[in-house]
């Protein structure tokens, strides 16, 4: 039996204008904000009809991990329980808070009501890849490598987790800002082995616009 | 007081606009599809926002979740119930 080890396989940045996956800009919008991602969206082709339902940050968690798990059909295949998400970002749900209490103004709105949360997010990709392993969504000024990676790292040793999507989501000013990660258990080195120090590299390289 | 055909168009707009289907058209829902679950597949979150554009827009109110059942089976049972009730 060959030795495994955690690996990230794959990495999605969304920041203003640009997805960038493994290096490599998928999509390029001049649009900002929700213009933006809608056209990101049909762009890359993810055809999920509750999309345009969704608040900014959920927007944003579907087109990363979208772009994350394209070509990986054999990740459907695990039990639901084996992959899990673990996200962290600044704002929490405050674009759809601030967006909930204007709209409350007229009535309340229980179609923007349900995304006053930031795990909402998480939620929306469970349901649509129906992942149902372990889950958590931390708050931080900063993207903590350290802490995501020990947390991650935990969940995969203690064989909760076979597949992790982790890192970093986060939308303010309507402008989206993530940088999301595929960490797997694999039998070889086929990515990038799992550390803070590749955690922190991946998330802070500048692609522009 | 608009006559039905102008009330369900009025109604398909309304319902795009309060359900954000930015990807719908008027004339892509038809006036009988079923408006959860098959046709415009809906949820139970749409449906309380259907209920506050009732209350909002037409100022009617429905008795009962049972009654919703019926009245949101397409855009034609509800330009139904909004002739029926609205002013009332």
């Amino acid at each position: 039996m060959s030795e495994t080890s955690m690996q990230i396989t794959s990495a999605v940045i969304i920041r203003e204008g640009i997805v960038v996956k493994d290096d490599s800009a998928i999509f390029r919008g001049t649009e900002t904000g929700s213009v933006f991602l809608n056209a990101a969206y049909e762009g890359l082709d993810a055809m999920y009809p509750r999309f345009y339902k969704m608040d900014l940050l959920s927007k944003t968690g579907t087109i990363a991990v979208n772009a994350l798990l394209k070509e990986r059909v054999d990740l459907q295949h695990l039990p639901p329980e084996a992959t899990g998400m673990v996200f962290s970002n600044r704002n929490a749900s405050i674009e759809a808070d601030v967006q909930y209490l204007e709209a409350s103004k007229a009535y309340p709105s229980p179609a923007l009501f349900v995304y006053t949360l930031p795990n909402i997010v998480i939620g929306e990709i469970s349901i649509r890849y129906q992942f149902k392993g372990e889950n958590a969504f931390f708050i931080s000024d900063t993207f903590d490598a350290d802490w995501i990676h020990w947390y991650v790292a935990d969940l995969m040793q203690r064989g909760l987790l076979k597949v992790c999507i982790c890192g970093w989501i986060d939308v303010i000013g309507e402008q989206p800002d993530a940088c999301l990660f595929l960490v797997e258990q694999v039998p070889f080195s086929t990515g990038t082995t799992f550390t803070a120090d590749n955690l922190r590299r991946i998330y802070n390289k500048d692609y522009g616009k | 007081m608009e006559n039905k055909q102008e009330l369900i168009h009025r109604l398909k707009e309304q319902i795009i606009k309060q359900l954000k289907l930015e990807d719908k058209k008027p004339e892509d829902i038809g006036d009988h599809d079923p408006l959860f679950v098959e046709g415009l597949g809906l949820d139970s979150i749409d449906a309380l926002e259907l209920i506050v554009l009732l209350q909002q827009e037409y100022n009617i109110k429905l008795k009962s979740a049972e009654e919703g059942q019926d009245v949101f089976r397409s855009i034609d049972t509800m330009a139904d119930y909004i002739l029926e009730h609205e002013g009332k």
